[in-house]
């Protein structure tokens, strides 16, 4: 026998002693990060970066594949007992030696990992992780000219590419309300002193927004470079329209963090998505009795919110919980109680 | 179902003013869980995995007689905390609000013969919505007791104690069957019913399991100890069957607890049902550990009114709801432990006996006993 098969078989009996547990359930206990558990990492340290932004250190599990320069990681972090997910540009470079990863998260007003994350996150709390992931990369070839084009926090991804180095020519133009607002600005003008990168400031509490046409004179020769922007949609908006404008929109390399937002409202209109049916609903109605009216095969229990017979996965939108009111928005793995829910908004229920 | 209705003196803006009231503690403690409630939970599971391995590991040395001690002892405990603090509690939602994966009440499966998802139908669906209606609610009784004194008396029920005895050392069987409603689908005609053969399956499948665990791969690892390790999980499956049969017992059964007749809940409202849940359950007194090892369903009254709180509130709303009962002029039935064992014991002794006739005109239901 193979060692292979020797290990699945010895792997077997192991699940007959655990049963109904897996043995991973144990393992857990006492080695969260080892090969082969769901991919967790550790925080090691919090680095505050300004007023309100944090380096958080991360050591990943032993399943961690590794990233690209440029790309985020989703992180589900348990925030008043609550496990929410959020996605963060990774911000160490690929080659560090000790195999930690950091992100750096600027905490948004009513944020609630943000703010979680920068102002309470201890070390040595567990996160989930999933694999990196995300196209807005460096490509293997360094480009020889580049640009930056960055607002707030999305300085992130590009600090990843930035520190990941081997550039011949890089210019970053960098918006923030005031200089202290600006994330790593010591080892950007570190980096500067050393000739490795030339860095324009917007500050725009006293400069106003950046007109985006102003890149003729703080970057002549921008159209030749190859630009990654990110930061606030109004900005990115605008430089897809400037780049297309002149004819080089394939130089421009975009990343957007929240593709929407969500609006609760009072009601709305559901889609069934396996089903493929889509009603309207006003805000008081339980969406079990919505789909049940709509034909959809619904799983119900006591209708009274009770025996969480009826939880189904919220895929898009918002509910309203019809006992307190609590809006309960959609992100992966939310399931929510459809007999004492209602739409806030457009919402998606997986039935 | 009693002479005298114990609400009779609430009228119905009363009862309803009540289920606000008692909606207000539920909405408060909704909004507090947190960080602190999902520490509980994990660090209960945390240990609860950590005394079965090592209460295990004792175990397969269990030819000595301190070491069987302590291995069944510890296992026992191990096997009490995970079916009735952790299993129960997750089964029902409790803990669903924290979004982890791995505690949650449709990806729990528990260390018992019924399989989760069976149990919760019967369980938090029926149990917790027909609580201690005659004929709906399979757990009065479990469908093989006499539970009032206006049942209808009948030769069978002289044997009642010794069903409730056995029960209570097979109780996990005693759940698997009347989760799948056996003495209903085991008619000739519902027999061969593909849904009801599925589920049987099911059952078959989950007994198999545990079956294999316990009395076969844990004993066969203890190589010479293999007899004393088989005797050791049996001791600890019957401790926490008797264990947790005593404590559901004490949950609908002792003197001053009610039970309802079908026709009662019709047209319900809101306030009726807390009213039902607060006359049909009762609680046991006791320090912290002896909580911990009910399950918390020593507040029974409180898991009742509240069944998808975090178990570990229900001890600091309890003050609370016991200040309702006085204020509504209602009996909280509560105990310690052997007083509220006794007391239910003594009713399934006593209505093991025929009664005086009841009244002219009282409900006979038999019929909807014979159903259940």
């Amino acid at each position: 026998m193979t060692s292979a098969a020797l290990r699945s078989r010895a792997w077997k009996l192991l699940e007959m002693i655990t049963t109904p547990l897996l043995p991973s359930d144990y393992l857990d206990l006492v080695s969260p990060l080892r090969a082969g558990a769901d991919l967790r990492g550790r925080i090691e340290a919090v680095h505050p970066e300004t007023g309100d932004a944090a380096t958080i250190v991360i050591r990943p599990g032993r399943g961690w594949r590794g990233h690209t320069a440029g790309q985020y990681v989703r992180i589900g972090v348990d925030v008043d007992g609550r496990r929410l997910w959020r996605a963060y540009s990774i911000t160490s470079p690929t080659h560090r030696q000790d195999g930690r990863v950091t992100i750096t998260v600027k905490a948004i007003p009513d944020g609630k990992v943000s703010n979680h994350l920068v102002r309470r996150a201890k070390p040595g709390t567990l996160v989930r992780l999933d694999q990196p992931a995300g196209d807005f990369v460096l490509p293997k070839a360094r480009p020889p000219k580049v640009l930056y084009l960055t607002a707030g926090s999305g300085i992130t991804p590009a600090m990843g590419m930035l520190r990941d180095g081997g550039f011949d020519d890089v210019v970053m133009v960098h918006c923030a309300p005031q200089p202290q607002d600006v994330i790593f600005r010591s080892e950007l003008h570190g980096l500067v002193a050393d000739g490795k990168l030339r860095l324009t400031e917007v500050h725009t509490d006293t400069d106003g927004m950046l007109d985006v046409s102003r890149l003729d004179e703080l970057v002549p020769d921008w159209a030749e470079r190859e630009t990654w922007a990110c930061g606030p949609a109004g900005l990115l908006d605008a430089a897809e329209e400037f780049w297309s404008g002149h004819g080089v929109r394939e130089r421009l390399h975009t990343e957007r963090f929240r593709p929407s937002v969500v609006v609760a409202g009072d009601g709305g209109v559901v889609t069934f998505s396996a089903t493929g049916k889509t009603v309207g609903a006003d805000g008081a109605m339980p969406l079990l009795d919505v789909g049940e009216e709509a034909g959809v095969l619904m799983p119900s229990g006591c209708r009274m919110g009770i025996c969480f017979g009826c939880v189904t996965p919220l895929k898009a939108g918002a509910v309203r919980d019809l006992r307190t009111g609590e809006i309960t928005e959609a992100e992966p793995g939310v399931l929510i109680q459809t007999c004492v829910s209602a739409a806030a908004g457009p919402c998606d229920i997986e039935r | 179902m009693t002479a005298i209705d114990p609400t009779a003196h609430l009228s119905a803006e009363q009862i309803e003013e009540l289920g606000r009231e008692l909606d207000a503690i539920r909405d408060q403690v909704i909004a507090g869980r947190g960080e602190k409630d999902a520490a509980y939970i994990r660090k209960v599971i945390s240990v609860q995995r950590k005394l079965e391995l090592a209460s295990r590991g004792v175990l397969l040395f269990s030819i000595f007689p301190p070491a069987w001690l302590i291995g069944t002892a510890g296992l026992s405990v191990a096997k009490i905390l995970e079916n009735m603090e952790i299993g129960h509690n997750v089964l029902h939602g409790q803990w669903d609000w924290m979004r982890d994966p791995k505690i949650h009440s449709t990806t729990w499966e528990w260390d018992h013969v019924s399989p989760s998802e069976q149990w919760k139908h019967s369980h938090n669906e029926l149990h917790h919505t027909y609580t201690n209606v005659i004929g709906k609610d399979n757990d009065l009784g479990y469908g093989i007791m006499r539970v009032d004194e206006d049942q209808r008396w009948h030769p069978i029920h002289l044997g009642q104690p010794l069903w409730n005895f056995v029960n209570a050392c097979f109780f996990e069987y005693g759940i698997a069957a009347y989760d799948l409603e056996l003495g209903r689908n085991l008619h000739k005609s519902r027999r061969k019913d593909p849904e009801f053969r599925a589920r049987a399956r099911a059952v078959g499948r989950k007994i198999r399991k545990q079956v294999l665990k316990d009395y076969v791969i844990h004993p066969l690892l203890s190589g010479p100890s293999f007899l004393h390790t088989l005797a050791a999980t049996f001791t600890a499956n019957l401790v926490r069957n008797i264990w947790s049969h005593s404590v559901i017992m004490c949950g609908h059964f002792p003197e001053g607890v009610q039970v309802f007749e079908r026709r009662s809940i019709e047209g319900e409202t809101r306030g009726q049902w807390y009213l039902r849940q607060m006359m049909g359950s009762a609680n046991i007194s006791g320090s912290r550990a002896m909580h911990l090892m009910t399950g918390n369903l020593s507040h029974q009254i409180e898991h009742h009114l509240f069944p998808d709180l975090p178990s570990n509130r229900y001890a600091e709303v309890a003050p609370r709801v016991r200040a309702l009962f006085e204020k509504y002029e209602l009996e909280y039935v509560t105990g310690p432990l052997p007083k509220q064992v006794f007391s239910a014991w003594r009713k399934v002794f006593r209505l093991s006996l025929p009664n005086k006739k009841p009244k002219a005109g009282a409900p006979n239901h038999e019929k909807e006993l014979v159903a259940a």
